[in-house]
């Protein structure tokens, strides 16, 4: 069970995220949806700590963080149990695609080389990237990239995968081969948190929908009900204007 | 005395490559001496800790800020004045400490913007796995900083083995040293000081062809 309580923060005088309450069960699959600007990221990026959030809390399993209180080993800890999938890939451009997953098994689960290598080799067969082991970021496609990146964050096992707008940065030819690997993730009930515009892909897949606005949830429920009824006159007016 | 004296110019070659070794050792001890410590003090900068950033920016600014052979005298013949010990000190160890000192300011300084040049994402991709900020330095950020900064380290360099030569002022008997002793006794001052400036120039040409071939393949790293 992942807990958010209260989770706030400002950028100086701005408020961005005005105390957010977030159940999360195991296997749930939860898409974020809402204007740009209204903290969607952020909120992602609170929950690992890549922004410190001001206060609130969050309880991954039986790890509890404050943020008012968090220590450095607390941090690591929240990071280890999420991973995270940037808009822009963000790979490591001095590893190849291999080195990119194995990462995170070397330095923090301190796995023997061969065994994270081995583990890498795996999930690049399971992105269906095997060919392209040896191949440095520059060298591949946005899509290619992309998958990379959602492969980086498979390798820790985390029990928590945020992903901020895996494909807002692709160009369109690439988009399905990465919505389809999510697709896959999502099916085999990861527990995931997805921002995304995409959405078709958000009713497919998403057990729930959020929509943001102003840095407060402002409606949430199933994608049938989000999506065909939605309640509040400010999710309907997005709706309207996303369609 | 006349036109050059080619034959004696030719005579002196062998004489003078004989100190090459000398030279070239202490630019090179003093370089592997000044990337380690520039390596430590750009970090320092970098993470701004506390207490050692400012002295840090003290020492940058000191020896970037006075002439290198001011500080070689006041290692060499001021020091073991204050500090006894210091008198058991070479010549050599006293420039290789010189250099490596004044050296490691300026490559510190390249080394702290080649950091601040890597992406700002690579640092929140290591975050993101859980990565520590040593870990993150050490595997991810110092090894693409330091591709953005060779080719600046390797000017350093050079203007290293062109420092050595302030070793002489030092007593040390390097090239400089030798041609000053030749010269004085056949007074062909120009030749002899002709030709350490041409093996100088041969030797920091070499190293400057070396930096455009390594440039074309630091250009295509990572791009496999
Ligand atoms: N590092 C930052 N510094 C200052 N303001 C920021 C920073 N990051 C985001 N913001 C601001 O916070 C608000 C929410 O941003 P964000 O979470 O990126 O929105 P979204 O992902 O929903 O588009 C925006 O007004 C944005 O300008
Ligand atoms: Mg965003």
């Amino acid at each position: 069970m992942i807990e958010i309580r209260g989770l706030t923060k400002r950028f100086g005088s701005l408020p961005v995220l005005s105390g957010i309450d977030l159940d999360i069960a195991p296997g749930e699959r939860i898409v974020v949806i809402g204007p740009s600007g209204t903290g969607k990221s952020t909120l992602l990026r609170c929950i690992n700590f890549l922004d410190r959030p001001d206060a609130g809390t969050i309880r991954i399993g039986d790890l509890q963080v404050d943020a008012a209180k968090a220590s450095r080993a607390e941090i690591l800890a929240l990071r280890r149990r999420t991973g995270f999938v940037f808009q822009t890939y963000a790979l490591f451009a001095n590893r190849t695609a291999q080195g990119n997953i194995a990462e995170a098994l070397l330095t923090v689960r301190r796995l023997p080389r061969a065994e994270a290598l081995a583990r890498a080799d795996a999930i690049l067969r399971d992105i269906g990237l095997s060919d392209k082991a040896d191949a440095y970021p520059a060298a591949l496609s946005g899509g290619q990239q992309q998958r990379v990146g959602i492969g980086r964050a498979l390798a820790l096992d985390a029990p928590l995968l945020l992903f901020d707008e895996p494909t807002s940065a692709l160009d369109p030819e690439w988009v399905g081969e990465v919505l389809d690997l999510m697709r896959r993730i999502a099916e085999a009930r990861q527990t995931m948190l997805i921002v995304t515009h995409e959405m078709q892909f958000a009713r497919e897949i998403a057990d729930r929908v959020l929509f943001m606005e102003g840095g407060r949830i402002v409606e949430q429920g199933p994608p049938s009900r989000i999506f065909d009824a939605p309640q509040d006159p400010r999710t309907r007016e997005f709706l309207r204007r996303v369609r | 005395m006349g036109a050059l004296d080619l034959d004696y110019m030719l005579g002196l070659v062998p004489v003078l490559l004989r100190y090459l070794p000398l030279t070239l050792g202490m630019a090179a001890a003093a370089m592997v001496l000044a990337l380690i410590l520039a390596v430590i003090l750009a970090v320092v900068r970098v993470l701004r800790l506390p207490l050692l950033d400012p002295l840090v920016q003290l020492f940058v600014s000191f020896f970037r800020g006075t002439p290198l052979l001011v500080q070689l005298f006041l290692f060499y013949y001021g020091l073991p004045q204050l500090v006894p010990a210091f008198a058991a000190i070479t010549g050599v160890q006293a420039a290789i400490a010189g250099l490596t000192l004044h050296f490691a300011a300026y490559m510190a300084e390249s080394l702290r913007g080649a950091i601040l040049g890597v992406d700002r994402s690579q640092w929140e991709a290591t975050q993101a796995i859980g990565m520590t900020q040593g870990q993150a330095l050490r595997r991810i950020i110092l090894p693409q900083a330091a591709r953005i900064a060779a080719p600046s380290l390797l000017n350093s360099f050079i203007d290293m083995i062109k420092g050595t030569s302030l070793a002489f002022t030092l007593g040390v008997t390097e090239m400089m040293g030798a041609a000053q002793k030749e010269a004085a006794g056949s007074f062909r001052y120009f030749e002899a000081f002709l030709l350490v400036a041409v093996i100088y120039w041969v030797v920091t040409e070499a190293l400057a062809a070396l930096q455009r071939r390594l440039e074309i393949r630091l250009n295509r790293a990572f791009a496999r």
